[in-house]
């Protein structure tokens, strides 16, 4: 079951949560909701369940309008961040507590119920809990708990508010891994919060990146993190560096650092993003740019070294990160307080405020072009 | 700076100096009068006090005292629940102040509601004057004793409840109502076994003040005796007549009634510290 947001704003005495919202969540897809706090991905995850109303707009199951229908009749599974488990009922309790509430004629029959919850029990690998109390389980086991009782009813649709948020950093990885294996095989419509950006590019098939209750940017993860369409959206995911300057004859300048842009006309203010792996480090400045900067640290953890580089005779508001294979290291063996240069391969151009930026590939300069 | 740090009371003196004193206070003030209650209810023997207790007079101040409760008890209980509910779980103008306005009854002295329900509903009052007219009385009857007690009474229920619901929020029943249950079912199988201590803890607190209240009661009761003379009125008639044995007769009921409410409240107490589902043992599944 697809579901289409169309035209949903929501005021909270005075705060736009929401403001005016269009999206449309292919069937079958898990796409995720991606913002800072504040951003209003709860409040439209609560509008499409039904437990918020919206000021203005429809949302649509499928064909179905169901903007005025009850929570209680959308049959949709709902997982709350800090589980909401029955604290008076077990773990079989609870997950048979929406086949329970169906009306009598609904209601499958008592040996039916029990059936289903042991297939359940048995889905999120925790058989041998059937009669625990929540109180009794560790924060993994209830959000897999929470996860089986809002599937019980077989929802149309699955949405999850920061499913992983409570939990910690290992169970958070098994646990996204088993969501992603549980979603392949039953192919539920799902949409899932989170504010962690690794969460969202790994476990979803779409990202809508959200800021300031307005959809910024929506694409697949590998298209979102490679080409971003704003500068949000550049700041949220991941570290970039940047160079801002004045653009002046084909060349972006700012104190002793410049780079020079062969296609970009017109003289203006600008500022050039580039990724970490968008820019590697030498001894001297290349042909196309020059860009002097001091090592600040350099980290070894993980599978490439990570190194922080602060400016020197130029400027930037955080200091540039710049990734180097652990072989590369070993035979360049960079050290705190050298002077490196930055070579950028790839660099993505803002010039005003708003607009999309240009992509710039110093490899293959005729291909520099705008996104489509 | 000094070598070493004393919290103020850590002496040794302070401490036994003011264990001591609190003890002396609790014994005076509260243990002593209790003991005497009863010793005086038995003075003259047990034969005297169960005679007093059985006199016909006593036995429909105790009935009455008991119908009271019994009424006031369920109705605060409904509209203690309703109050808590609506505070807790809606949002809507003026909520703070019905926050405020709920302890109205602990703030005034129970002489003046007494009072204002007599200006309100007495023979000559704005609605006792209208209800007057369909030969309804309110005021020097049971009615009024009820209501009184009511209002005096209110607030318990609803104070145990706010702040409880409101820490434990709404996202269990929001799960609830997700899964499609309706709204009593919520109630019944989600709310009601969150809440239950605190309820119970309420309706005890309700119940012994709804027992024992004197001055808002005796302001609209009328004190006719074997008609409207609640128990606390009748130790007070008794002590009147001078019937000293009679009147601490009765009393030591109340006093009674008291001892069993604290040991409920202790209990209810004990009951809502202690975690319902204690986690399992190490090494276990």
């Amino acid at each position: 079951m697809s579901i289409t947001v169309e035209n949903i704003s929501k005021n909270f005495s005075g705060f736009q949560a929401l403001d005016d919202v269009n999206l449309s969540f292919p069937e079958g897809q898990l796409t995720a909701l991606l913002g800072p706090s504040g951003s209003g991905k709860t409040t439209l995850l609560r509008i499409i369940a039904g437990l918020e109303s919206s000021d203005a707009g429809r949302i649509l199951f499928g064909d179905e309008d169901v903007s005025h229908q009850h929570v209680r009749d959308r049959n949709v599974g709902f997982v709350f961040q800090h589980y909401a488990l029955f604290k008076h009922m077990t773990v079989k309790e609870n997950i048979a507590f929406g086949l329970e509430s169906l009306p009598r004629r609904q209601r499958p029959p008592k040996q039916e119920i029990r059936q289903r919850v042991e297939k359940l029990l048995e889905m999120i690998q925790l058989p041998d809990l059937a009669n625990r109390y929540p109180t009794q389980l560790s924060g993994g086991q209830k959000q897999r708990v929470a996860l089986a009782r809002a599937l019980a009813t077989k929802p149309r649709i699955l949405l999850l508010d920061e499913p992983f948020g409570a939990l910690d950093a290992k169970v958070r990885k098994d646990l996204r891994r088993w969501l992603r294996a549980l979603h392949d095989e039953f192919h539920f419509t799902s949409i899932f919060v989170t504010h962690d950006q690794e969460e969202a590019l790994e476990l979803s098939d779409q990202v809508v990146v959200m800021s300031q209750g307005q959809v910024e940017q929506v694409n697949e993860p590998a298209a979102l993190y490679a080409r971003p369409e704003s500068r949000f959206v550049f700041d949220f995911l991941g570290h970039v560096n940047v160079l801002e300057g004045s653009l002046k004859n084909q060349k972006l300048t700012q104190g002793d650092a410049w780079v020079s842009l062969p296609s970009v006309q017109g003289d203006r203010e600008a500022q050039l993003y580039m990724r970490p792996h968008e820019v590697q480090l030498a001894r001297s400045p290349s042909a196309h740019a020059r860009l002097p900067l001091r090592i600040e640290s350099v980290s070894l953890i993980g599978s490439e070294v990570r190194i922080e580089l602060q400016p020197e005779g130029w400027h930037s508001n955080e200091l540039w990160e710049v990734g180097m294979s652990h072989n590369e290291f070993a035979r360049q063996a960079p050290a705190r307080g050298d002077l490196w240069y930055a070579v950028p391969d790839i660099g993505h151009l803002f010039t005003d405020a708003g607009s999309q930026p240009r992509t710039v590939d110093w490899h293959y300069p005729t291909t520099a072009t705008a996104h489509p | 700076m000094a070598a070493k740090h004393h919290r103020v009371g850590d002496q040794p003196w302070v401490r036994r100096l003011l264990i001591g004193v609190t003890l002396a206070i609790t014994l005076v003030m509260l243990v002593i009068p209790v003991i005497v209650i009863f010793y005086q209810a038995l003075s003259a023997g047990l034969g005297a006090f169960s005679e007093n207790v059985m006199d016909e007079f006593t036995l429909h101040a105790i009935g009455l005292t008991l119908f009271v409760a019994l009424l006031t008890v369920p109705l605060n209980l409904v509209f203690g629940t309703a109050l808590a509910w609506a505070v807790t779980r809606f949002r809507f103008p003026g909520r703070k102040l019905l926050i405020t306005l709920i302890d109205i009854p602990f703030a005034v002295s129970p002489v003046v509601a007494g009072l204002l329900y007599l200006l309100l509903y007495g023979r000559n009052g704005w609605v006792g004057s209208w209800l007057g007219e369909y030969d309804i009385q309110l005021m020097f009857s049971w009615p009024g004793i009820v209501m009184v007690t009511v209002f005096v009474t209110c607030p318990f229920v609803a104070r145990e409840l706010i702040p409880l619901m409101q820490q434990q929020g709404s996202e269990e029943e929001e799960a609830g109502v997700v899964l499609g249950a309706s709204g009593w079912r919520i109630f019944r199988k989600i709310t009601l076994p969150n809440i239950k201590w605190a309820l119970i803890y309420g309706v005890i607190l309700t119940n012994a003040r709804a027992v024992g209240e004197f001055g808002a009661v005796s302001v609209v009761s009328g004190n006719v005796r074997g008609q409207t003379n609640t128990l606390p009125l009748h130790v007070e008639l008794l002590y009147q007549d001078y019937n000293i044995v009679g009147a601490f007769a009765s009393a030591s009921l109340l006093a009674g009634i008291a001892i069993l409410t604290l040991i409920a409240k202790a209990f209810v107490e004990w009951r809502q510290s202690r975690p319902e589902h204690p986690a399992p043992e190490k090494g276990g599944v």
